[in-house]
This record gives structure tokens, C-alpha cells and sequence, in this order.
């Protein structure tokens, strides 16, 4: 039964004739067919849902230059914090250094597009906040956005994820999530200090 | 294995391997007990990180690599029955990653290189540590080596025979190391040395992540193929029966050892330098990789069901209870079996693209792997050392009822560390933190689960003491006369007498391999040259 490669122009077919030339019994012939339809199934679910509902993690492959995050324009530190630009979206930049996130507090709406752009200004970190998607890995020398919406308001820990020294664990921050109605957008550098 | 140098080899590894296990469990039940917060005088962020990096490369390096290349010499020379090609080489393998392993462990237990065992540049440890894990990988290398030079050897000798499953699986696994470490090596090799000894300034984090990547999947198929291996080639002999299907398991190790590698981009999903369309491609095969694992647990059921059959069993799931349920090999298979399907429940889980946003970096993850590879993996490496332990010291287990209670209770402590691991991250406790100190209401949740993980894991504690004791005290044992026991291979219902090329070699595959490499990690390694990025300086932790 050796069957050495045929001297058929075409290596594909080759390779199927020795793939029949084996034997493989009825039923593991049907566990594989069950196998190969699940398999498709959570596949094509995934990439249904990447596709056609966005449905993707962060990974948005932009650069910046994590050791003058202070001299950049965008993360500059009167710039941090939750901002609406000229199209009404709502982007909230944050630094992540250790160990704390900066700004130490923000207050967005419930039930609203928003877009997070994080960079860190030292080492690997990781944000999430518990039980939401809002999560993703911070890299130095890259922007990490995450859009997402929180359902409900509340006061939601923001927490690192990642192990970026020995105080890693003193790393966290809150949120506070507010009915849509009740949110107002900051004023234009209203972001310096704590807004309590 | 007939001869006493051999043994001593494969003893050699082996023990280097189960000393850095018993002490890496010492450390992991320390660990839970400082992270509950339960004992004060316990609690120290920089013992704890030097633990977690102890342990980490204790488990996931030295035991695994030590464990491999003894388990591939056995196989070696007892599949292929000649004795081991070249062993002053061998010898010379075993002394390099053993120094390596010394090396790296100083800069460890001394809190000089906590920067756990997937390394987290920019931070950056003493040179020693990633010089030391480079000599274990080279050491690991020249195994490989042999490994590659008895395959071939074998071949030529007898030419158009299907070489034996059990040597053809762990030339497979040697293949699969040398793709897999070179991701690392480039890594370590190119960025980590050269940052921690000062000779350049700045690394990219994101290459080295990517690089990390290229090795951090298949790595653990490196791990897990010496338990799948003993799932085809001992377990159906040990219960009594026959192996389903020789040929399904060929293919079920070629499918692992090519479709491992191109897919780690999946520990990426969350990261910021790579597109989405990367991480899409590399997500979709890591579900492919699902089929040679689901097809050996149809194959290792159906040849459990043989054997029970063959004992006597009856009906649907009679055959289950004529199990022999006493021996080693075929109770371990059985709790790596239930472990492996809810292990592999939570690994569909992590591997799919999207949702894993919601357990990414949460206590969900450390809890998956210590089920996968705590669980199923060793507990089969357990039962291959109470297989070998006889052939290799020529004394019998001094006790069997000892093993069985082993096992078991390594099965329970799995149970009660991994369970509630897996809820703490649905709760949203992070990994990788030393303490609990955030304000907030959601942390008094995880308190119970917290106790029910110190109780796990002084069971595994009890347990591994167990299997280092019953292994030591079996060898140790005066005895009268040796015993001549020999290893003892599964044949196939169907017996194999020739195979395609493609069944009994591995030069299409490589092509297949670097094919599959170029495609998933060519452009994005290379786009890091492409596009303008900004180095990190090293940092201290």
C-alpha cells in the first residue's frame, strides 16, 4: 500500500489519493464530520459577528512615542479625560503609569458610544473594568482604543490587568457610569483636578 | 531500555524535573495563601512576584522540559529498540539546560528577576535569568536533535516500514520545539539580553509581544503531546484493549504539531500593535486545532470502550465500570479525560475572539491553564513515571493502593483550586496581583473563593509530596532481585503495515509548517520595520 507520490502534474490530487489510501473507520469518519460543523459553527458565528456587527477587540495599530506623552498634543495633561469632539462623539483619553490611571476619575453617560484611547507612559499594562468589554492590553510605544457602551449606571472599578511592577495591585481607579439625561459634557479644560 | 547507562540518563532528567515540581507546588500554596490576605504576617508584594516568577519557570520550563526529554529517550530507545544515538551529547544537553536552570534560578530566588515567566518587557530582569532560560532551551535543543537523528536513522534502516506511533509522536513533538522556541529565542536572543546587559537603549514592547507570541501557543502543545502520546500508546494496552485507529492518531499528531504554530496571535486579541484581521485569521486556527484533540478523545473513549468490552462490560456505559480503575495509567486517563473537557470548555471560551474580552487577564485565565496543564497534562505525567519507574530502577511501586490514593487526590485539589479560580474571574478578580486592596464592594464576593483555592492547593501540595514520595521511596527500597519489567506498546484493531509518506514523515509537513508561518507571522513581524515605532527604555519593578 506504500504509495509513493504520483507523477501527476497535480500535487494536490496526489496528496488526496494517499489521504483515501487510508483507512479510518465509519464512526470516527462521522465524529469527524461533527467535529468539523461545530467547529464551523463557532467560526462562522465569530466571523459573522466581525464582519457584519464590528464585533472585534482593540487593535487599532497606532504608534506614539510613550516617553513625551507630555509634550504630545493629544495626551498632554490638560487634554486628558473625557472630551466631545466636533462630531458629538465622546472620546476619553487616559494615561496609564504606574500606579494609577489619569485622570484618577471621570463620570461618562449610560447607554452612549464611547471611545477610549489609552496609552501608557511607562511599562505594559492591561485596563478592565469588571463584567464589561471595556478591556484591553496598553503597550508603551502604542494607542490602545476600545469602544464600547456601558448598559447601566453605577460606580464601576477600572483595574489593571496586567503585572507592570511590585505595586501592581495598588493600580485602580473608579468610574462613574450616569443615566444618560443626567450626563453633561465637561467644559473645554474643566478636566484639571477632581470633579467631584 | 536494557541498558544501566540509558537509565540513568532518563532518571536524571526525570528527577530534575519532579525536585523543581515539588518545590514549584510549595510555592504555588504559599502563593494562595499571601494573595487571600487571610494571614498578615505573610503579605510582601516582592517575595510574592519572585514566587510567581519562581514558579512559573519551575512548572511551565524545567519540569515540562526535563519531563520531555527524558520521556523522548524512553520512547526512543525502547519504541525504535535500539539504544540512545550519541549519549556523551545526550549527557552534554542534559548539563546545559541543567546549568541554565541554576543560573536562571539565582537572579529568581533572589527577587532579581520578577518579571514572571513570559518575561513583560520593558521591564527587565538580572541578564543572568535569560541567559540561564536560553541554556535550557539549547540544552532542549540538542535532544531534539537526537531525537531527529534516531527517526531518520531508524527510516533508513528499514526502509518503507511505518515507523513506531510512539517514535513517530515525539519526532512530532521535537519538530514542533524547534519551530516554537525560535520565536523566544529571537526574542531573547535580539531584545532582552542586549536591553538587560546594557548594550542597546530601547526595545519595541510590541515586537517582542509579537515575538513572545510566535512561541507561546505551541509551547504548550510541546507540553501537552507526551500525554497524548501515553493516551494512544499506553493507555489502551494498560486497560486491557486495543488502539481504535493507528492512522487517526498519525494525523491527530501532524494536525497538532503543524496547526500550533501559526495561531498564537490569540494571546494578542487585546493588544494595540496588530490589526484585527491578523488576529481573526490566527483565532480561526486556533478553533482548527480543537479537531486533533477531539479526535482523540474519540479515539482514547473508543479504545477505553474496546477494553471494557473486552473485560466483560455490557450496555451503553457498562463497559465503564470493567475499566480497570486501579491501574495507574488507566485512572489517570480517566481524570485527565473529565479535567480535558472542562479545560477545554474554558479554552473555546478564550479563544474566541471577541468574548474573551470579558475573561482576558482575569483570574479565569490562571485558572484554564492550571486545569489544562496542572490538571490533564501532569496528572498523565504522573502516570508515565509510575509506568517507567519499574523498567527504570528494576524495583516495583512499593505500593499501588499509595499511587491510586495519588491521583486521586491530585483530581480533588484540581477541583477545589481551578473551580472557584474560574469564578473569580467571571467575578473580575485581575491575574497576577499580590494582594486585594481595591475599595470596592466587589471584592468582598471573591473572599470565599479565595479560602476554597487555599484548600486546593494544599491538597495538590500533599498530593505532589505524595508522588515525589512514592517514587523516591520505590526506588529506595531494598529489594531481593530486580525486577524485569519492560514497556509495553498499544497495538492497533487494524494493524498498520505500510503508510503514505505523509503518515510516516515529516518532510512535507516542514514545508507545510513554514508555509503557514510566512503567512501568519510574516507581515506582522515585518511591519514593525515598516512603520514608525518608538522604543521603550528598560524598567525596574
Amino acid at each position: 500500500m506504500q504509495t509513493e507520490p504520483s507523477k501527476s502534474t497535480n500535487p494536490i490530487r496526489a496528496l488526496c489519493d494517499q489521504f483515501n489510501a487510508i483507512h479510518i473507520d465509519h464512526l470516527e469518519r462521522r465524529w469527524i464530520s461533527i467535529s468539523l460543523l461545530v467547529i464551523g459553527l463557532f467560526v462562522g458565528i465569530i466571523t459573522i459577528d466581525a464582519f457584519f456587527h464590528g464585533v472585534n477587540p482593540p487593535s487599532k495599530v497606532e504608534t506614539i512615542d510613550s516617553a513625551s506623552l507630555h509634550l504630545s498634543e493629544e495626551f498632554a495633561e490638560d487634554n486628558l479625560g473625557v472630551s466631545v469632539n466636533q462630531n458629538g462623539e465622546i472620546i476619553i483619553r487616559m494615561v496609564a503609569g504606574r500606579y494609577s490611571f489619569f485622570p484618577k476619575h471621570i463620570d461618562v453617560p449610560a447607554e452612549t458610544q464611547l471611545t477610549f484611547r489609552w496609552v501608557s507612559m511607562d511599562v505594559l499594562h492591561g485596563v478592565h473594568i469588571p463584567m464589561t468589554n471595556m478591556s484591553t492590553m496598553i503597550v508603551p510605544g502604542y494607542v490602545a482604543e476600545v469602544s464600547t457602551q456601558f448598559p447601566s449606571p453605577g460606580e464601576y472599578p477600572l483595574l489593571c490587568n496586567e503585572y507592570c511592577g511590585l505595586g501592581h495591585n495598588h493600580m485602580w481607579s473608579n468610574i462613574s457610569v450616569i443615566a444618560k439625561e443626567d450626563w453633561k459634557a465637561p467644559v473645554k479644560s474643566s478636566i484639571k483636578g477632581d470633579q467631584q | 531500555m536494557n541498558d544501566t547507562v540509558s537509565r540513568k540518563l532518563v532518571l536524571s532528567h526525570f528527577w530534575v524535573a519532579f525536585v523543581a515540581f515539588i518545590l514549584a507546588c510549595l510555592m504555588g500554596e504559599y502563593q494562595v495563601l499571601e494573595r487571600s490576605g487571610f494571614v498578615p504576617a505573610l503579605e510582601s508584594a516582592s517575595v510574592y512576584f519572585a514566587s510567581v516568577s519562581t514558579h512559573g519557570v519551575l512548572m511551565a520550563f524545567v519540569l515540562t522540559t526535563f519531563f520531555i526529554m527524558g520521556f523522548g529517550y524512553t520512547i526512543a530507545s525502547t519504541s525504535l529498540k535500539q539504544p540512545i544515538w550519541n549519549q556523551p551529547l545526550a549527557w552534554g544537553g542534559f548539563w546545559l539546560a541543567f546549568v541554565g536552570v541554576v543560573l536562571a534560578a539565582l537572579p529568581l530566588l533572589t527577587g532579581k528577576a520578577s518579571v514572571l515567566y513570559t518575561f513583560y518587557p520593558p521591564i527587565v530582569g538580572h541578564a543572568a535569568f535569560y541567559i540561564g532560560a536560553t541554556l535550557l532551551v539549547v540544552g532542549s535543543w540538542v535532544w531534539c536533535v537526537i531525537m531527529l537523528v534516531m527517526f531518520s536513522q531508524w527510516k533508513k534502516n528499514n526502509p518503507g516500514e511505518p515507523v513506531p506511533l510512539a517514535m513517530f509522536a515525539t519526532t512530532a513533538n521535537a519538530i514542533l520545539w524547534l519551530w516554537t522556541s525560535a520565536g523566544v529565542a529571537v526574542e531573547v536572543l535580539f531584545q532582552l539580553i542586549p536591553l538587560s546587559l546594557g548594550w542597546i537603549d530601547t526595545i519595541d514592547p510590541g515586537l517582542a509581544r509579537t515575538l513572545f507570541a510566535w512561541t507561546l501557543h505551541p509551547i504548550v502543545y510541546f507540553w501537552l503531546i507526551p500525554t497524548y502520546i501515553a493516551f494512544y500508546v499506553f493507555v489502551p494496552k494498560q486497560a486491557g484493549g486495543f488502539l481504535f485507529s493507528e492512522e487517526m492518531a498519525r494525523i491527530a499528531f501532524i494536525v497538532l504539531a503543524v496547526f500550533a504554530l501559526p495561531i498564537g496571535f490569540h494571546h494578542l486579541y487585546m493588544d494595540p500593535e496588530q490589526e484585527k484581521g491578523w488576529k481573526l485569521l490566527h483565532g480561526i486556527g486556533t478553533f482548527v486545532v480543537a479537531l486533533p484533540t477531539l479526535v482523540t478523545g474519540f479515539t482514547v473513549i473508543a479504545s477505553l470502550e474496546i477494553a471494557g468490552r473486552l473485560r466483560g462490560g455490557k450496555g451503553l456505559f457498562g463497559w465503564i465500570l470493567t475499566l480497570p480503575w486501579t491501574n495507574p495509567m488507566v485512572l489517570s486517563v480517566i481524570l485527565a479525560l473529565l479535567m480535558l473537557i472542562f479545560g477545554g470548555f474554558g479554552g473555546i471560551v478564550n479563544a474566541s475572539y471577541a468574548m474573551n474580552a470579558m475573561v482576558h487577564n482575569t483570574a479565569w485565565v490562571p485558572g484554564h491553564f492550571h486545569l489544562i496543564f496542572g490538571g490533564t497534562t501532569i496528572i498523565m505525567y504522573f502516570a508515565v513515571a509510575y509506568y517507567f519507574w519499574p523498567v527504570l530502577t528494576g524495583k516495583p511501586l512499593f505500593c499501588n493502593t499509595m499511587v491510586l490514593v495519588q491521583l486521586w487526590s491530585w483530581f480533588v485539589g484540581m477541583v477545589f483550586l481551578t473551580t472557584p479560580w474560574h469564578v473569580l474571574g467571571l467575578l473580575g478578580q485581575p491575574r497576577r496581583i499580590s494582594t486585594v486592596v481595591y475599595n470596592n464592594l466587589l471584592t468582598l464576593s471573591w473572599k470565599p473563593y479565595e479560602l476554597a483555592m487555599i484548600l486546593g492547593g494544599l491538597i495538590l501540595l500533599i498530593s505532589g509530596g505524595l508522588f515525589v514520595y512514592n517514587l523516591a521511596k520505590s526506588q529506595l527500597q531494598p529489594v531481593s532481585e530486580t525486577v524485569e519489567q519492560t514497556i509495553e506498546y498499544a497495538q492497533p484493531i487494524h494493524p498498520v503495515t505500510s503508510l503514505p509518506n505523509y503518515l510516516n514523515g515529516f518532510t512535507f509537513w516542514n514545508q507545510v509548517i513554514a508555509a503557514l508561518m510566512a503567512i501568519s507571522f510574516g507581515l506582522p513581524i515585518l511591519q514593525f520595520f515598516f512603520m514608525k515605532t518608538f522604543g521603550s527604555s528598560g524598567w525596574g519593578y
